[in-house]
């Protein structure tokens, strides 16, 4: 089932977009993940980001491509992407948790140490989540990301919480 | 009779960019009008970031786009006539504008421009149904206009019918207003819009039912309001399938069934149109200045085909560029120069699997241009 | 039920706006002032604008930019007022249009 069907991607789109991330760059700490498989006029992720990790060049309309030894983690592209389609997954936090950041640009915004239901692309309930850190400065230009903490075996599933 | 240099009809982002590229090359005596109390066209709306590059202003939301256009609009000095609509012309091409006054009438004023601009935009389409006309179902636009400029919600719990991306961004802005969507109905066997859009309503656990239509709406709400939707499977004809029916509860319901341009204001003048399917319906013919067939008259944005404020936008642009050439502001040299560096962009907007169609539909239109008569 | 949008993630907060009062069918609701009348009709829940010459149908927003007329309410008098770009002023007097709104056109 590809995302014009069903309306969310599925992990062999992101390998054939070469948008999977190795297990030894996971290994590593914080890695963004960019879930973004059809080719669209768009590149605020590459000027975004300040360590030449994402490159879309030209035409515009190529995918955008991580170099994973590039990418530092910082969640610069995040809240650039007109999409909300990257994400910043941690598989390293500890040895049982993960944290994944997201865009976030519902009300009530999420506040630190707080519960919440965390969900997976198709927006089921995949387990409850720590609120770790929220960040929305200036040139977020209004768009929170948040940080949460979960449990490691959810870190490829989980992408956002569910609104409250 | 008032004589101008420039007449803009539309004050959204063709109309503006078209003004404001005029008045940086050089022409002066500029006139916009726009029928509604705000300028800026939908872009006011458009709370969202907009893809492109950074040359279109992507990753900034529309509405700052629209904010910054004004501005630039303004500080050139273009004379915005809002609460105005151009409602005809007469021979010669003179305009015939009803001019909003600060009291709220009207007053009937004459102008002879030496060049016109007609960037009047798109306009939804309607989808009919069992119900249709109940109150509480309504075009997608004017849910997104109650939300992001009005701050009012149209209803609690919403159906969108269509999965463009008209559909999956105001379905997503109305649930940052808080709203609730049902469900999203689409008649394709795919979501019409960006994956990345449908992935935000995914995410929000919203489900998109393809190949399937709105049946019935009821209206058994307070006040005949709507209270329940019925959607129905559909076959590749798209007729219903019996026994696929499923009923919502919902009090809203929001048509997104794209949009068609805008042609009134062009069919009064000898101007040249043909029809074409994926802009949406007729179009007036044009050349790669944005010159319609007729001298003086030119054309920009989804008036030209039904596309998004990027391209209209730049469309605009090379609309100004090409005013100020045929008014002696810049030689042709330059003004070709400043035509190339825009068309490149915008044959860049106009790539990948979704800008395609529409390169093909923009190359079709501009293929049958005739010249321009006197 | 309020509907209105008073904490937005984009938008943000709407902070004390002015507000005025308007009459709708004989019952005051406040508006906020400048806002269109049918956005303070909606924010009090109110989604029936008028009533259709020949069935008697009731119609409300439907474009909520002033193309469709949908939205037709008599307005301080004036029949045929489009009330989604109309502002809405102090002390206004808004009815519910019954057909073409004259003198004659009652439900």
């Amino acid at each position: 089932m590809s995302i014009k069907e069903v309306g969310y991607i599925s992990k062999q789109e992101l390998i054939d977009a070469k948008q999977d991330i190795s297990d030894a760059r996971y290994a590593k700490g914080a890695v963004a993940v960019v879930e973004c498989v059809q080719q669209i006029p768009c590149n605020p992720c590459e000027t975004a980001c300040k360590f030449d990790a994402i490159n879309v060049g030209d035409p515009i309309t190529n995918l955008p491509k991580i170099n994973e030894d590039n990418c530092t983690g910082c969640g610069a592209c995040v809240a650039k992407c007109p999409g909300l389609a990257i994400f910043i997954v941690n598989k390293a936090y500890s040895d049982t948790e993960a944290t994944v950041a997201f865009p976030y640009e519902y009300k009530p915004t999420p506040e630190v140490g707080e519960e919440w239901e965390a969900v997976n692309r198709k927006g089921e309930v995949q387990c409850k989540c720590v609120i770790e850190k929220v960040m929305n400065p200036k040139a977020y230009d209004r768009t929170p990301v948040v940080t949460v903490k979960i449990p490691k075996e959810f870190a490829d599933e989980v992408r956002s919480v569910k609104r409250k | 009779m008032l004589s101008k240099d420039l007449l803009v009809v539309g004050a959204g982002p063709a109309g503006l960019a078209t003004a404001i590229q005029a008045a940086k090359n050089g022409v002066k005596d500029i006139t916009v009008v726009d029928l509604n109390m705000k300028p800026g066209g939908q872009l006011f709306k458009q709370i969202h970031k907009f893809f492109g590059s950074h040359e279109h202003r992507a990753g900034i939301r529309g509405m700052d786009t629209g904010a910054a256009m004004l501005e630039e609009a303004q500080s050139l000095g273009v004379d915005i006539w809002l609460n105005s609509a151009c409602v005809g012309f007469y021979d010669d091409k003179v305009a015939c504008i009803e001019q909003g006054q600060p009291d709220g009438t009207k007053k009937i004023v004459f102008m002879k421009p030496k060049t016109i601009a007609i960037c009047t935009g798109g306009q939804e389409n309607v989808v009919r149904f069992t119900g249709w006309t109940t109150p509480g179902v309504m075009g997608a636009g004017a849910a997104q206009t109650m939300v992001n400029v009005n701050k009012v919600q149209p209803g609690k719990k919403i159906v969108m019918l269509g999965t463009g991306n008209v559909g999956l961004i105001v379905s997503y802005q109305l649930m940052q207003s808080g709203c609730d969507v049902v469900c999203l109905v689409e008649a394709l066997p795919g979501i019409n819009g960006y994956g990345v859009h449908a992935s935000k309503i995914s995410r929000a656990g919203v489900p998109i039912y393809t190949k399937h239509t709105i049946k019935e709406v009821k209206g058994n709400g307070p006040n005949g309001r709507v209270s329940e939707v019925t959607i129905v499977e559909i076959d590749p004809k798209f007729n219903h399938i019996p026994g696929t029916e499923k009923t919502f509860e919902a009090d809203t319901v929001t048509l997104a069934a794209g949009l068609k341009p805008v042609s009134d204001l062009v069919k009064l003048q000898d101007i040249d149109l043909v029809f074409n399917g994926p802009f949406g319906g007729w179009v007036p013919v044009h050349n790669e200045k944005m010159q319609s067939t007729c001298k003086g008259i030119y054309v920009a944005g989804d008036t030209t085909g039904v596309e998004e404020a990027n391209t209209a936008l730049e469309e605009g642009n090379v609309a100004g560029v090409s005013i100020a050439e045929e008014l002696g502001c810049i030689t042709a040299a330059e003004a070709d120069a400043k035509r190339k560096e825009i068309w490149e962009r915008l044959d860049g907007l106009r790539m990948g699997p979704f800008g395609e169609r529409r390169a093909a539909a923009k190359k079709e239109v501009m293929e049958q241009f005739p010249g321009v008569r006197a | 039920m309020c509907m209105r949008v008073t904490d937005h993630c984009i938008l943000g907060q709407d902070l004390n706006p002015k507000m005025i009062e308007i009459t709708v069918d004989g019952q005051k609701i406040p508006a906020k002032e400048g806002e269109p009348i049918l956005a303070a009709l909606l924010a009090q829940d109110i989604i029936v604008n008028r009533y259709t010459v020949k069935r008697n149908e009731p119609r409300g927003l439907f474009c909520g930019i002033g193309q469709c007329t949908d939205c037709a309410m008599v307005v301080d008098g004036r029949a045929n007022v489009r009330t989604c770009i109309t502002p809405a002023a102090e002390g206004m007097i808004v009815e519910t249009q019954y057909g073409y709104g004259g003198a004659d056109d009652v439900k």
